[in-house]
């Protein structure tokens, strides 16, 4: 293993991180407040609780899983698509690495930072409600293995798209609707027989499921099979990125 | 030892176009070889392939005696490439770009190092300026920069003067020239002639995929010395005379034109004796015309012959 080349790439990519510091902050702390505003305030008055929690803590969970699904998959497919756009990518390919070097460079930069902004969503939703956290490491595993999955999945992307519509075109039309329908904010218990049958195709359901139980104890579904989906996904994104490498599918000529 | 074997490389790409027709090549350690070719030569290609950017469709390439595919870190780790484009990062500072470059080849941090790098490359003083602020000469120094980051032992240039002005295409040479000094051996591609005559030691001209011509400097320049001097004779003759056979002549034309060639460099070129001897011999001259050919014409010549 090429340690030094993996740590460059992750500084490299972490600088590009901090030199947008404050917007990297801001914007999850105020999209935060305004669902908190929206959801928790205008809407959670008239729900007041769901299986024992309120509705503001109930959404916490489901809110987090929303930004570092997409936080996750936009850092990394906008860190391999960029190199790509203006060129630089030949110098990745001409280096002394191998695959396993660079996806572990670019998709921990990617994971580090969506972990970030879970974390600063986690402690602003501290300032709106009172949150319990049951099961505080499956909590931690839950976050770090949505993150980096997320951005394997956004490398991925990053690697496909040929340009920038591309690059936006599967978080905004696949991601963001299966994670609002996924059960971010509400229990599939809400809903009716038939549309929980359906929803439980949704892969996200199981993420926001065994997360949700790490804070309040209760879940729509076993936590196992929430494990097990993420293991898949995970497992899925990792083929098909040493698929991507092994044939030089978009990236070697 | 050769620093670079290139053996039969070839490469066909996925519509069928043959970019590289099985090329050959020996580079020593510490010499200047310049590609020569049109646009769509296959130079780039070449380039691509031993730098790992692009896979080869068939052939073998060692670095240092290393395989570029089996022995691909070691081959990569000797390997600078500067490529045609300026492919930076514009928000970056000239030392994060730089520092980057050395530790994705695998070398530990070594700010003194770099710090000469940049020094010899007049970019110290920028280092912490953002790319985008800097000038395109400046820019294609910061890509010089990058490449030798990992003290590589072989550099490509991919047209490293394309599209740049004269006085900076002077500062290219001397700063290949120092590279050269300081042991690294350089391979360069250019369709520019003069530049492969200002600073290789051997040319190579490449074209559609094949390699052409691979000769020293000096040998190739010795033939760019000889003149020709053509004479249109008065009235055809069947022969030459006895008394010109000494005389490097050829009867073109149907006996009409006689063709002389000498060397321009030499002490004598052995004009003034022929023209006596050509009127002693009862000949009666019409025209007179001489004519040297150029490097141009050996390789337009070379790319013509390849095409027809």
């Amino acid at each position: 293993m090429n340690w030094t080349a993996i740590t460059a790439i992750y500084k490299y990519e972490m600088a590009r991180f901090f030199r947008t510091l404050t917007q990297s902050f801001i914007s999850p702390v105020i999209s935060t407040s305004l669902y908190f505003v929206v959801f928790g305030a205008a809407i959670g008055s008239r729900i007041e609780q769901v299986e024992g929690v309120s509705y503001g803590a109930f959404i916490v969970p489901g809110l987090i899983m929303l930004s570092i699904m997409t936080q996750g998959i936009s850092n990394a497919s906008f860190g391999i698509y960029f190199p790509k756009f203006i060129g630089t990518i030949y110098e990745l390919l001409s280096a002394p690495v191998n695959f396993i070097e660079i996806v572990i460079g670019y998709v921990g930069a990617a994971a580090t930072k969506s972990l970030f902004i879970g974390v600063v969503i986690l402690a602003t939703a501290g300032f709106f409600v009172d949150l319990e956290i049951q099961h505080p490491i499956a909590m931690i595993a839950f976050m770090v293995l949505t993150c980096t999955s997320f951005a394997l999945f956004g490398f991925i992307i990053g690697i496909w798209a040929k340009n920038f519509e591309q690059l936006q075109l599967v978080p905004l039309l696949i991601v963001t609707p299966l994670v609002f329908l996924g059960g971010s904010f509400y229990s599939i218990s809400m809903l009716p027989p038939f549309w929980q049958t359906v929803t439980l195709f949704n892969p996200v359901v199981y993420l926001i499921s065994g997360f949700r139980w790490a804070f309040f104890g209760l879940a729509d579904v076993p936590v196992g099979l929430s494990l097990v989906a993420i293991a898949g996904f995970t497992a899925v994104c990792l083929v098909a990125i040493w698929w991507i490498f092994k044939s030089g599918w978009r990236i070697r000529s | 030892m050769s620093i670079l074997e290139i053996e039969d490389l070839k490469k066909v790409y996925e519509g069928g176009f043959e970019a590289l027709k099985g090329v050959s090549l020996e580079i020593e350690e510490g010499e200047i070889l310049a590609l020569l070719g049109p646009n769509g030569a296959g130079k780039t290609t070449l380039i691509s392939t031993i730098c790992g950017i692009t896979t080869s469709t068939s052939g073998d390439v060692h670095v240092g005696g290393f395989n570029i595919k089996d022995d691909y870190r070691a081959a990569r780790s000797l390997i600078g490439l500067v490529p045609q484009e300026i492919n930076l990062e514009p928000f970056e500072t000239v030392w994060n770009t730089v520092r980057f470059s050395r530790g994705l080849f695998g070398k530990k941090r070594n700010d003194a190092y770099l710090e000469t790098v940049l020094q010899k490359l007049s970019l110290w003083d920028k280092k912490d300026s953002r790319i985008m602020e800097l000038s395109g000469g400046m820019k294609r120094r910061v890509l010089i920069a990058k490449a030798l980051s990992h003290e590589p032992r072989v550099l490509f240039l991919d047209e490293p003067t394309a599209g740049v002005d004269v006085a900076l295409r002077k500062d290219m040479w001397d700063t290949v020239a120092e590279l050269k000094r300081d042991g690294v051996t350089i391979i360069l591609t250019t369709h520019y002639i003069e530049e492969a005559e200002a600073i290789a030691d051997r040319v190579g001209v490449i074209n559609k995929g094949e390699l052409l011509l691979l000769e020293e400097k000096a040998s190739l320049m010795q033939r760019l010395g000889k003149k020709q001097m053509k004479v249109e004779l008065q009235d055809a003759i069947q022969s030459l005379p006895e008394s010109l056979s000494a005389y490097d002549l050829a009867l073109e034309e149907g006996g009409s034109v006689l063709t002389y060639s000498y060397d321009t460099r030499s002490e004598r070129t052995g004009i003034t004796t022929l023209l006596s001897d050509l009127s002693a011999a009862g000949l009666v001259l019409k025209d007179l015309q001489t004519a040297q050919s150029s490097l141009e014409d050996i390789f337009v010549g070379l790319v013509e012959e390849g095409q027809s």
